[in-house]
């Protein structure tokens, strides 16, 4: 490993961590792309971002319990069903031209992003006081 | 309400399988539209959902060997840190700003998977 791997990795696990808080996601989007730059494969670099991921999301989970914006029991339930969808998803891998699900996946997120954009737009005409 | 929760989950893991990246940025939308949380509360809702499901799949994959303990102190312990600063920052953001953001990772995200 060079000298400028290790606090490079810190740094991004610092912005991993930002937008964990952020905006509510596991920060694996910025660990995986980490590891492998670390020099780990694909399976190891996989598994260390999930362990990663957990004292990341607990801390999370903890501050955002004291703001009071945690739902504990709608997130257990997605959590433990997710769990199933995972063991489909890997089935689904296996099956299905991966290139194909990723870019179709690609174009769901950003229509997805196109509609939470238009429910702000609507929302602000609809109620344009309210800041 | 229960079965929207549990299709919310199914989705999210069907997407981290396929994808390697955690179904948080598919739980966040999905609770917002479907069951119509505020985005506050359903970032906050979706780190609980990925510590349940990230746990589970982290002890799945030490149990075969496959986990990196050095690695993840490495980038999980900056992460603390970086989740304090960043749940900090949430509450000073308005939902529609937070909405907004999250719509513009969102787009990045899948213009990536596109194009990739």
């Amino acid at each position: 490993m060079s000298g400028w791997a290790i606090p490079a990795a810190i740094c991004l696990g610092l912005a991993a961590g930002v937008l964990s808080g952020v905006f509510g996601v596991g920060g694996g989007i910025l660990f995986v792309p980490t590891l492998l730059l670390l020099g780990l494969g694909q399976v190891e670099a996989s598994a260390t971002s999930l362990l990663a991921i957990v004292p990341t999301a607990a801390t999370g989970v903890v501050r955002q319990r004291a703001y009071g914006n945690l739902r504990p029991r709608p997130a257990l339930v997605i959590g433990a069903v997710s769990i199933v969808g995972a063991e489909i998803g890997v089935q689904l891998a296996t099956r299905l031209d991966e290139d194909v699900i990723r870019r179709a996946f690609g174009v769901l997120l950003v229509a997805v992003a196109a509609r939470l954009a238009f429910g702000v737009a609507r929302e602000r005409r609809r109620y344009p006081d309210v800041s | 309400m229960i079965a929207r929760l549990a299709l919310i989950g199914l989705v999210a893991g069907v997407f981290s399988a396929v994808f390697g990246v955690g179904g948080g940025i598919v739980v966040v939308p999905l609770l917002i539209s479907l069951v119509e949380m505020p985005t506050h509360a359903a970032a906050a809702t979706s780190l609980g959902a990925i510590l349940v499901t990230a746990t589970a799949g982290a002890l799945l994959y030490a149990a075969r060997g496959e986990v990196r303990w050095g690695y993840a102190l490495l980038i999980g312990l900056p992460a603390v840190v970086g989740a304090v600063a960043g749940t900090h920052v949430q509450q000073r953001l308005s939902g529609r700003t937070l909405t907004l953001a999250f719509a513009a990772l969102l787009a990045v995200i899948g213009i990536r998977l596109v194009v990739l």
